[in-house]
């Protein structure tokens, strides 16, 4: 099967999962009712959408700029900066660098840019053993599999499955879980040779990078290990330091509901001369991997202005009713419709934004005003330009063009609806009983005037 | 005043009664309609798919059938935002089309039409109603004027009914969950009947009441406001 087949096949599974539904309209309500509680902290939240769009427009149209900047900057604050053209070379440096050290054990914030270029996998065959220390990494981790969410990872388990995939029993509190896992993890922080992050920003006026998190987890990578690599997608870009006054709480507004995550840490750099701790090599990846094919399409650019945090999927009708493993992508929902074929391989991935109803719920909460729903259709526009549509619905297109450029056709047709057309849509739901008369018609005897 | 009617091709072929429905409604505001004969349909199927040369092709049809008119009245909200949002995207231009309640309440600046609906009604926004031309207020203001008409709003009001066109045919089942969830919502409202702005999620959401054997019906808002 291909990635559109496996698409179709998992998603009529998940479609007719009520469980899944069920518990992730329960995760989603509650996210939704603390985004509202949120939002009512900022005195005019579209106008801080605007704001904030903005601010990630002029990054991305400057992006040349701030990238020099700030890799200017993290070299001067002692750091050292690896410039990534794909996932293989992010991963060569990281290896390498692992090896030099005789790196045997790395420690992991939360990263999606870890995920998409598959680090895990490239530590474990290299004999290195890569930890999760997010609690709900962590679980995807020993569970075998993917993010569900960018956010939340395990947003599709009970507390019933997270017990289980701890060997504990169902009835094991929340409290309980939390303490085997910190137990594990501590360990594993004391002992690790190496952390690894990513970065919700990466400021350019002071080449420091911007972590957010609820854990703890994150901040304890990038201290105790002697080297910190963070691995940074260039769109992370943004001009000035002072800008984390608007993008942090919208973030985990967006994100959480928070006003502001528990944790948020500015990084800038390895140990300075005169300081008492801290690590002794920085390592930043900047990460392109397929933005720069992005940053290239003027129309979508403004999808680099992505912050991840996950607001389009929690609104998305599909995301709540398919889930976050069907996608089959490192990100998911509506913004993984609309990168994913840029990033990948076009025709592959082309189906994605198809999966959509174009309902637009998904423009309507981002904060930074990315037009989603409209670059979906500008995908599947370029994916027919590009001949990656079916052969039979081009045809039945230029038919179907064919008969509505002519009224007596176009009536002709109408006629054949009298008989219900058979489609996958009439499998499982009634169609209209066709009416005697089109409106056409109606007119036609009624109200034409000589 | 004077109106050109769009009466979109499914409404044309499927639901006949929502044209004449509004065609009704307007003669009693005195707006003096005419029904351009040669259209067909705006070409948004073609478009949502991703065949623009074809959607341009029935775009610029459009745009000359309609040439002229300084007002034009359709009952979908879906097909008046693929002509005033999208044509412009697709050939450069667009059209001064109005989704029918929009054009009472911002055009005619009426809201009681006259109407009398006895009955308990929740009101389903159509995406492209609510999202690409901002109408929320403007049918829930023609609905509370209609006499005897009790709206009850669903929880999941701006909730997609998961048709999308022709998405619902490429990806049947993850529009029927969507469907499903929709109808819930509905349901849990106790209403008669479901009105939306948009024939296309009535007829998803009556496809799935239907099979299923619940009681709620379906109405156009059109048809509401033409029940005295």
């Amino acid at each position: 099967m291909n990635a559109a087949e496996q698409f179709q096949a998992a998603a009529t599974e998940k479609a007719g999962d009520l469980r899944h539904r069920a518990v992730i309209q329960k995760a989603i309500g509650t996210y939704d009712a603390a985004v509202a509680k949120g939002k009512t902290r900022f005195s005019d939240w579209q106008n801080a959408r605007s704001h904030a769009a903005q601010i990630k427009w002029e990054t991305i149209n400057h992006l040349d700029r701030y990238l020099e900047q700030f890799e200017r900057k993290v070299i001067e604050n002692g750091g050292q900066v690896c410039w990534a053209e794909t996932a293989e070379d992010a991963r060569r440096y990281i290896l390498a660098l692992a090896q030099r050290r005789g790196v045997k054990r790395v420690v992991k914030s939360k990263s999606m840019t870890t995920e998409e270029i598959h680090l895990n996998e490239a530590f474990e065959h290299a004999g290195i053993e890569p930890i999760e220390t997010d609690l709900g990494e962590y679980i995807c981790q020993l569970r075998r599999e993917p993010p569900y969410h960018i956010v939340t990872p395990v947003m599709h388990l009970t507390k019933a499955d997270i017990a289980q995939t701890f060997a504990m029993p169902a009835t094991t509190s929340a409290e309980e879980m939390t303490m085997f896992a910190r137990a594990k993890l501590r360990q594993a922080f004391l002992t690790a040779d190496m952390g690894v992050t990513g970065a919700n920003f990466a400021v350019a006026d002071t080449g420091m990078i911007a972590i957010t998190e609820n854990e703890g987890n994150a901040r304890l990578s990038f201290s105790l290990p002697k080297i910190h690599v963070a691995i940074v997608g260039i769109e992370k870009l943004i001009p000035r330091l002072g800008d984390l006054a608007l993008l942090w709480p919208l973030l985990s507004t967006s994100g959480t509901g928070q006003p502001l995550t528990a944790y948020n840490s500015l990084i800038g750099g390895p140990r300075q001369s005169g300081e008492p701790d801290g690590t002794t090599e920085f390592h930043v990846i900047l990460l392109d991997n397929g933005r720069t094919k992005l940053l290239a399409d003027a129309e979508q650019r403004d999808a680099l202005h992505c912050i991840r945090c996950g607001a389009c999927l929690n609104a998305c009708p599909v995301y709540k009713n398919i889930g976050g493993h069907t996608y089959a992508t490192t990100y998911q929902g509506p913004i993984g419709s609309v990168i994913t074929p840029h990033l990948r391989d076009a025709k592959e991935w082309s189906h994605l934004p198809f999966a959509s109803s174009l309902c637009g719920a998904c423009t309507d909460v981002c904060p930074v005003r990315i037009d989603l729903h409209h670059h979906l259709l500008h995908n599947r526009r370029n994916a027919v330009q590009r001949g990656f549509d079916h052969p039979l619905q081009r045809l039945a297109f230029r038919l179907w063009l064919w008969a509505m450029k002519s009224p007596t056709l176009y009536r002709l047709g109408g006629k054949l609806l009298r008989f219900t057309p058979m489609t996958p849509w009439t499998k499982t739901r009634d169609f209209p009983e066709p009416p005697a008369q089109s409106f056409k018609d109606w007119w036609e005897e009624n109200e034409r005037r000589p | 005043m004077r109106a050109a009617l769009f009466i979109p091709c499914f409404v044309d072929q499927l639901y006949p009664q929502v044209g004449i429905a509004m065609v009704k409604v307007l003669r009693r505001l005195n707006v003096d309609v005419h029904y351009p004969a040669a259209q067909t349909c705006c070409g948004q199927p073609a478009f949502n798919t991703g065949c623009w040369d074809e959607a341009r092709q029935l775009a610029t049809r459009f745009r000359e059938i309609f040439a002229g008119a300084e007002a034009i009245v359709c009952p979908s909200g879906s097909c008046t935002a693929m002509v005033r949002q999208f044509y412009p995207e697709l050939i450069g231009q667009s059209a001064p089309v109005y989704e029918f309640g929009e054009f009472l309440v911002k055009k005619l600046g009426v809201t009681d039409v006259g109407a009398r609906f006895p009955a308990k009604v929740t009101y389903h926004d159509s995406c492209h109603a609510l999202r690409e031309l901002r109408l929320k207020n403007e049918p829930r203001q023609l609905l509370a004027k209609v006499r005897d008409l009790e709206l009850i709003e669903m929880d999941q009001a701006e909730t997609c009914c998961g048709f999308g066109g022709t998405f619902a045919v490429k990806f049947p089942m993850i529009s029927y969950a969507m469907d499903e969830v929709k109808c819930t919502s509905i349901r849990q409202t106790g209403a008669d009947y479901v009105v939306s702005a948009d024939s296309s999620c009535l007829m998803q959401i009556a496809g799935y009441l239907g099979r299923t054997g619940q009681p709620v019906k379906t109405i156009s808002l059109a048809e509401v406001l033409a029940s005295t």
